[in-house]
């Protein structure tokens, strides 16, 4: 019982992380906070399902999600609302996130559907058996892929071109600018980046919560709880986050309460914020 | 180019006032006989205290709040379960405010201290418990099936049951929380607020505390949701957590964004848009969502200070004077 | 004479880079002492570091006797330490006479004071007075984006004025304004501080320095490198070599 606890807590963990990791990249790319990051979970599964409705196999449904992630939630987005919105407040660009999150939920459950529907299940039902210890398959698989897409980011920032002028970005504009980097191309880069992370995570929960239109305001609230109590000023904080996350729900909702497990993430939080305020693993801004 | 009214100000001011109530006053004269006008006109004064609120929290200093509905039922459960325990509303209503407000310094603390979305982040997921704990603690709030039968209160024993009646308590309540965001907004706190908006850095170095100001303005806005949430409770007779979702809270924010935030006149103004095109256009009301949070959009990118920003345009371009001013 | 504001070890830090590598002195109760050196030496960080907009590394400052290291901004400027900015720093959309009480209204009183309490014609009072002895008493009902840059630094000048500071700290008050503005300028702070008032002004116009400060501390690279009167300081040496190189 509790390794299973600890799969599926580090399960859904990994789908947090890699939420949070497209919300700190944001952040650090851009000042954008994006409220409406949930959104774009329920706006990719909803392609998916979709197609996969319409007779396209799942894993060709899956790169044209893809593709239609990165192009209307990375590149449209930022181009059409957050960069006129550059210039002026964080403040602003918060809102227009808000604004954006309830336009997406509000046309799905009008124009799409107000039902739940049931995602199909992708990795089969019966679970591994490792020495009597039975894993849910959907679990395993997801912990393997979340890593492996966290390995394969992880790569390109370190060691590709663009990667690093994605580092200098985050660690100071200005002088990411006068090394002749194009910030706002840097900028669209890293929200087309967030709609494929986001995208994978779509595909990797949807078959464990149900579809529906308001399944994404849970989960992006988890993913910035995660950033927010890593550290979100880098990568490894909202990794650590989306882990803590994952095993704190999982567990408080076995052992302690399964209708108020929201309830003791949200008091981690405050806790975090409360004791060290730019996270666990972040730096203090200046 | 800019001409002033010739009146004198104090005139303008009693003139204004006597506008803002006959308007308030006309309206049961007209529609005094369509029950479900009176219902949607009171509805509309109590989301005009709502938003009231959250301009001074967003408008007027610049936090975000997102729990501005589960604020709302706070208020709404506190009048609701003091009436029906045979306590007085005019005890309940100030009581669920109070509650609200200290519930706003006790969240604005920890938030305001660090940076400026964590309050987002932070009555987001109040909001998210609020609903939890309204759904799932049955032997205090009913669950999902709510506490109906909620009393319409009097006042200095006339029954203010009939539609009409509480419509008048409702723009009654609406004409105070106006009264007193004015007095407040134009006391030297008015300027202090306008001080943090326009150049933050400055503000402090002339002695502003930036955490005072934000969390008393948060905390407030969140009494005013309050006073909303307990006026609600009586003009439905029946709360359920569904009236207090999250989403109703990114609602308010798009409503005030339509009317123009950090403006006085945005709330009314805004309100008054999203509750009247549907109606007048006899649309679906969910489709309207839809297209007020795109109407949203397009006026953060192109024009940022809502409606309240086109009539100052209208007054300035087409009449060629100054706007008139309500605040310092 | 006895020291108003004392800076004791003064470091900053940015990840490695040191803005402030310990810098020590004092200002003393009614001079006015300039605070010099190249661009990038830490002598903006460093009113930044005192006035408490920036977290110093490590150090102490003390104003009156009374430590304010470690205060928020605003505490600092109540307790009696007024700034201008080198990029004048305004409510670009409040009126001139909003922007003077603005810099006095939230020294006194208290919080509930502020809402309850409104009667400001003694502030109005003293703003008037202000703008008329910094000449721009005509401009008090244009708003402050409406200025020309000599005025916004005068009325920048006139809001630090308000509270009455016991320490004013200037940073380039004479930076983009044209000669006889400048003379102006340098003639209000001699007569301001005949009246008791003391001085910290970073400055790059060198006449203007010599002639107006009793004396001088020079920074290079986060370090203090010299201190004294200003004749000694056009002699220093070193001085000489951190300003024109070797």
């Amino acid at each position: 019982m509790f390794i299973q606890l600890v799969v599926s807590g580090v399960a859904i963990g990994a789908i947090y992380a890699l939420v949070a990791i497209g919300f700190t990249l944001l952040w650090q790319a851009s000042r954008t906070v994006n409220f409406a990051q949930g959104d774009f979970i329920t706006v990719s599964a909803v392609v998916t399902f979709s197609l996969v409705c319409l007779g396209v196999p799942f894993v060709w449904a899956m790169l044209v999600t893809l593709v239609v992630s990165a192009v209307l939630l990375g590149y449209v987005v930022k181009r059409g609302l957050i960069q006129p919105l550059v210039e002026r407040s964080q403040t602003t660009i918060i809102v227009a996130t808000i604004a954006l999150s309830f336009l997406a939920s509000n046309s799905i459950s009008t124009f799409w559907s107000a039902q739940c529907k049931a995602f199909p299940r992708v990795f089969g039902m019966m679970p591994y058996r490792v020495g009597g210890v039975a894993l849910s398959r959907q679990h395993v698989w997801t912990i393997v892929i979340a890593i492996a897409l966290i390995l394969a980011l992880n790569l390109f920032v370190q060691h590709s071109k663009p990667g690093r002028a994605m580092q200098a970005v985050a660690q100071n504009r200005d002088a990411a600018r006068i090394l002749g980097i194009n910030i706002s191309r840097i900028t669209t880069m890293v929200f087309v980046i967030n709609a494929v992370l986001v995208a994978f995570a779509a595909m990797l929960i949807a078959p464990v919560y149900m579809l529906r239109y308001d399944m994404g305001a849970a989960l992006g609230l988890k993913a910035f709880y995660s950033a927010t109590i890593g550290g979100f000023d880098q990568i490894r904080g909202a990794l650590l986050g989306g882990f803590l996350v994952g095993i704190i729900e999982t567990f408080s909702s076995a052992y302690l309460s399964t209708e108020y497990r929201e309830v003791f993430v949200l008091f981690v939080l405050i806790a975090v914020i409360l004791i060290r305020k730019e996270g666990l693993l972040g730096k203090e801004e200046r | 180019m800019d001409r002033r009214s010739k009146l004198p100000l104090p005139l303008v001011r009693v003139l204004r006032w006597a506008a803002f109530v006959g308007i308030l006053l006309l309206v049961p004269v007209v529609f005094g006989g369509n029950q479900y006008y009176m219902y949607l006109a009171s509805l509309m004064c109590v989301h005009t205290i709502v938003i009231m609120g959250l301009n001074l929290t967003l408008g007027y200093t610049g936090q975000i709040s997102l729990g501005h509905a589960a604020f709302m039922a706070i208020g709404a459960y506190t009048v609701a379960l003091m009436t029906l325990a045979g306590y007085s509303f005019w005890l309940a209503l100030p009581l669920g405010a109070l509650i609200s407000f200290f519930g706003g310094l006790v969240l604005g603390l920890p938030s305001l201290r660090v940076k400026h979305h964590y309050l987002a982040l932070v009555t987001l997921g109040f909001g998210t418990v609020v609903y939890l704990l309204l759904a799932n603690e049955h032997e205090i709030t009913g669950g999902f099936s709510g506490l109906a039968g909620i009393p319409r209160p009097s006042f200095f024993g006339v029954s203010l049951a009939s539609p009409v009646a509480f419509y008048l308590l409702t723009a009654g309540i609406l004409t105070v929380m106006t009264a007193l965001l004015l007095w407040i907004l134009n006391s030297h706190w008015g300027r202090a607020f306008k001080a943090i908006r326009e150049n933050d850095v400055r503000a402090e170095m002339v002695g502003v505390s930036l955490l005072a100001y934000q969390l008393l303005a948060f905390a407030i806005g969140a009494a005013y949701a309050g006073i909303g949430g307990g006026l609600i409770a009586p003009l439905i007779r029946y709360v359920d957590p569904t009236a207090f979702p999250v989403h109703e809270s990114f609602w308010f924010l798009i409503m005030l964004i339509i009317g123009g935030s950090g403006r006085f006149e945005g709330p009314f103004i805004g309100v008054i848009a999203v509750t009247l095109l549907p109606e007048l256009l006899r649309g679906v009301q969910q489709m309207f969502f839809v297209i007020f949070a795109a109407i949203t959009l397009l006026l953060l990118v192109f024009w940022p200070t809502g409606l309240a920003g086109l009539y100052d345009a209208f007054f300035r371009r087409v009449l060629k004077r100054t706007p008139p001013q309500l605040t310092k | 004479m006895n020291p108003i504001l004392e800076i004791k070890g003064l470091r900053k830090k940015y990840y490695e880079l040191e803005a402030l590598g310990g810098v020590d002195f004092d200002v003393r109760e009614g001079e006015i002492l300039g605070l010099i050196g190249p661009n990038g030496s830490g002598k903006t960080t460093l009113f930044d570091c005192v006035t408490g907009i920036q977290k110093a590394t490590a150090g102490e400052v003390r104003f009156l006797g009374r430590r304010i290291s470690g205060l928020k901004p605003h505490s600092i400027y109540r307790s009696g330490i007024g700034r201008t900015f080198q990029l004048v720093q305004l409510f670009p959309g409040m009126t001139v006479l909003d922007n003077m009480i603005m810099a006095v209204q939230e020294s006194e009183g208290t919080i509930l004071s502020r809402l309850f309490r409104r009667d400001e014609r003694h502030h109005i009072e003293k703003a008037i007075g202000l703008l008329e002895f910094l000449n721009i008493l005509r401009l008090k009902d244009q708003v402050a984006k409406c200025l020309s840059y000599g005025q916004q630094k005068l009325l920048d000048l006139g809001m630090v004025l308000m509270s009455d500071p016991r320490l004013i700290m200037l940073d380039e008050p004479m930076a983009g304004v044209n000669a006889t503005l400048g003379r102006e300028i340098g003639e209000r702070l001699v007569e301001l501080n005949r009246k008791g008032c003391s001085f910290l002004v970073i400055e790059h116009n060198m006449r203007m320095v010599m002639n107006l400060c009793t004396r001088i501390v020079v920074l290079d690279h986060g370090k203090k490198i010299a201190e004294g009167a200003p004749a000694e300081i056009q002699k220093n040496q070193q001085v000489l070599t951190a300003y024109f190189g070797g």
